[in-house]
């Protein structure tokens, strides 16, 4: 971004490849090595469907693996955002009120501490069996959670030296929030969305385990199993991967444009 | 005319409990404008503390702090005084000049007044081509340049400096002496200046306040002729090495004084 540090676009790309290139060549290896292995030991699908019969299935199903997709991924989209308005939220009243905070810690750990998807069932309970509520209250509080810790921390966690210097410049408080506390946090909340993004998609995922509606990826992994057509349900599996990765790729993508060029 | 006087103050810490520490016990000081002044002292002997009571960081148990005429409260609260400490303290997330300008803005100028002044301010410490980078972009020694330009912004009669110059190297150190001459000479800035060098501390000054901890106090303020204009060979002029001696000696009364309090505690 600055003449003195910017190489050639070239030695860039070769230094970019030179990162991929590795990683690919052993994912194809590793499928390579997965499909001999089901062709060469005659596995049978029902105890591991080759990669080919996956694509395939894939493929051929790819209309309704989308339709899950967007109502797994609807889910945690929900929670997410849900999640993370409340997780700041939380934050910024913890940060000011630091006896809340000692109030508040040891439910939250408590909380947390509950093998979260009991309480998917708990929550199943009280909703009507066709409502998505009780999956996306389940990824809010994941999320929440996440993003409380993080940006808690983020805002009380600033260096000795800012503040001082706020308080030499007679600043108020308000002052010292919006211009030391608030851009410190930044980076945090960030690191929470990344841990978040791919959690809120493995809990709406998960949440499909204990009942409801049976429209999204968990339930039709569940279903395809149970009828024995297992490289369908592995097919399922590719897009539930799939679409982990999307959040966790829109969510370094946030961070990119939240700190543009002030990243080492 | 006393750009700032502190009558008789003390600090105690955890004032009637076990833990009770006399920071600083009946000080006095007055410093003229346009002085020089620093204070060095062992670890614990309240220079620090001394400066954040000027500061308005700290109140004083007793005593009173007058700066520019006024209390350290309505001092602080008219930005007239601006600080620098050991660490840089700029703001990652702000361009250097933004950096600047961030006492400015809590002044409440306007934006075309506030980047005209970083300029003028990033003109002073000759760092000019620096103002759209961020601080990690920079040397430790730059960064500390920055943060003086960002402590003098609002034009303030005092500068008030915590060991600003502790974590450079030696020859950015000596460097970054001559810099800091050369702007409070052409801005009239009255400076107290916290160190733990004694060459350092007599370069600068032209008055050197020896502390000595246990309690807190001043035992020694020595005055430093060395003329108003310095320069390298100011480091080899035989005035220079004579008032380090004088310096040390009284450092040196501190730490025997010191000694001794410890020895007669070891007998107990």
């Amino acid at each position: 971004m600055f003449g003195v540090n910017s190489t050639s676009v070239s030695t860039r790309v070769l230094g970019r490849a030179r990162q991929v290139v590795p990683a690919i060549v052993f994912g194809v290896a590793f499928l390579a090595l997965w499909e001999s292995a089901v062709r060469g030991f005659d596995l049978k699908p029902y105890f591991l469907a080759a990669p080919s019969k996956i694509s395939e299935q894939f493929f051929k199903n790819y209309s309704r693996i989308w339709e899950a997709s967007m109502v797994s991924g609807g889910n945690a989209f929900v929670g997410l955002v849900a999640g993370t308005v409340f997780g700041i939220a939380m934050s910024f009243v913890l940060s000011r009120y630091r006896f809340l905070g000692e109030l508040v810690t040891p439910l939250a750990i408590a909380l947390n501490a509950i093998p979260i998807f009991v309480l998917v069932a708990v929550l199943n309970n009280m909703y009507s069996i066709t409502s998505e509520i009780p999956r996306r209250v389940m990824v809010t509080l994941v999320v929440y959670f996440i993003v409380l810790v993080n940006v808690a921390k983020g805002l009380t966690q600033v260096r000795s030296t800012h503040v001082e210097l706020m308080r030499s410049y007679a600043a108020s408080e308000f002052a010292i929030l919006r211009k030391v506390r608030v851009p410190n946090a930044v980076p945090y909340l960030f690191t929470a969305l990344k841990v978040a993004a791919p959690a809120s998609v493995i809990t709406a995922f998960v949440s499909e385990y204990f009942g409801g509606l049976q429209n999204g990826l968990g339930s039709r992994i569940t279903s395809n199993i149970a009828n024995a057509k297992n490289a369908a349900a592995w097919a399922y599996v590719l897009g539930a991967c799939l679409l982990g990765l999307a959040f966790y790729t829109i969510s370094i993508i946030l961070e990119g444009i939240a700190r543009k060029g002030e990243v080492k | 005319m006393s750009a700032l006087e502190v009558v008789g103050a003390s600090k105690i810490f955890n004032q009637g409990t076990a833990k009770q520490v006399d920071a600083l016990v009946d000080v006095n000081l007055t410093v003229n404008s346009g002085q020089f002044v620093s204070l060095i002292g062992p670890s614990g002997c309240g220079k620090s503390t001394l400066l954040r009571l000027i500061a308005n960081l700290l109140e004083p148990t007793s005593g009173s702090v007058r700066v520019n005429k006024k209390t350290a409260a309505q001092a602080r609260l008219d930005q007239d005084y601006g600080m620098a400490f050991q660490q840089a303290g700029l703001f990652d997330w702000r361009t250097v000049s933004k950096n600047i300008e961030l006492p400015l803005e809590l002044k409440g100028w306007d934006k075309a007044k506030r980047e005209a002044r970083a300029k003028e301010m990033l003109e002073l410490v000759k760092l000019p081509e620096f103002a759209d980078l961020y601080p990690w972009q920079l040397s430790g020694g730059m960064q500390q340049r920055i943060a003086i330009a960002r402590a003098l912004a609002a034009h303030p009669p005092l500068l008030l400096m915590d060991e600003p110059f502790g974590a450079l190297d030696e020859m950015t150190r000596e460097y970054m002496q001559g810099e800091l001459l050369r702007i409070c000479g052409e801005t009239a800035t009255t400076v107290v200046f916290v160190t733990h060098s004694i060459p350092e501390a007599v370069y600068l000054s032209n008055r050197v306040v020896v502390m000595s901890p246990r309690p807190g106090r001043i035992t020694a303020v020595i005055d430093v002729d060395l003329g108003s204009k310095r320069n390298e060979d100011t480091r080899a002029a035989d005035g220079f090495f004579r008032s380090i001696t004088t310096v040390r000696e009284a450092l040196r009364g501190t730490h025997a004084e010191h000694a001794a309090a410890n020895a007669i505690r070891g007998v107990e």
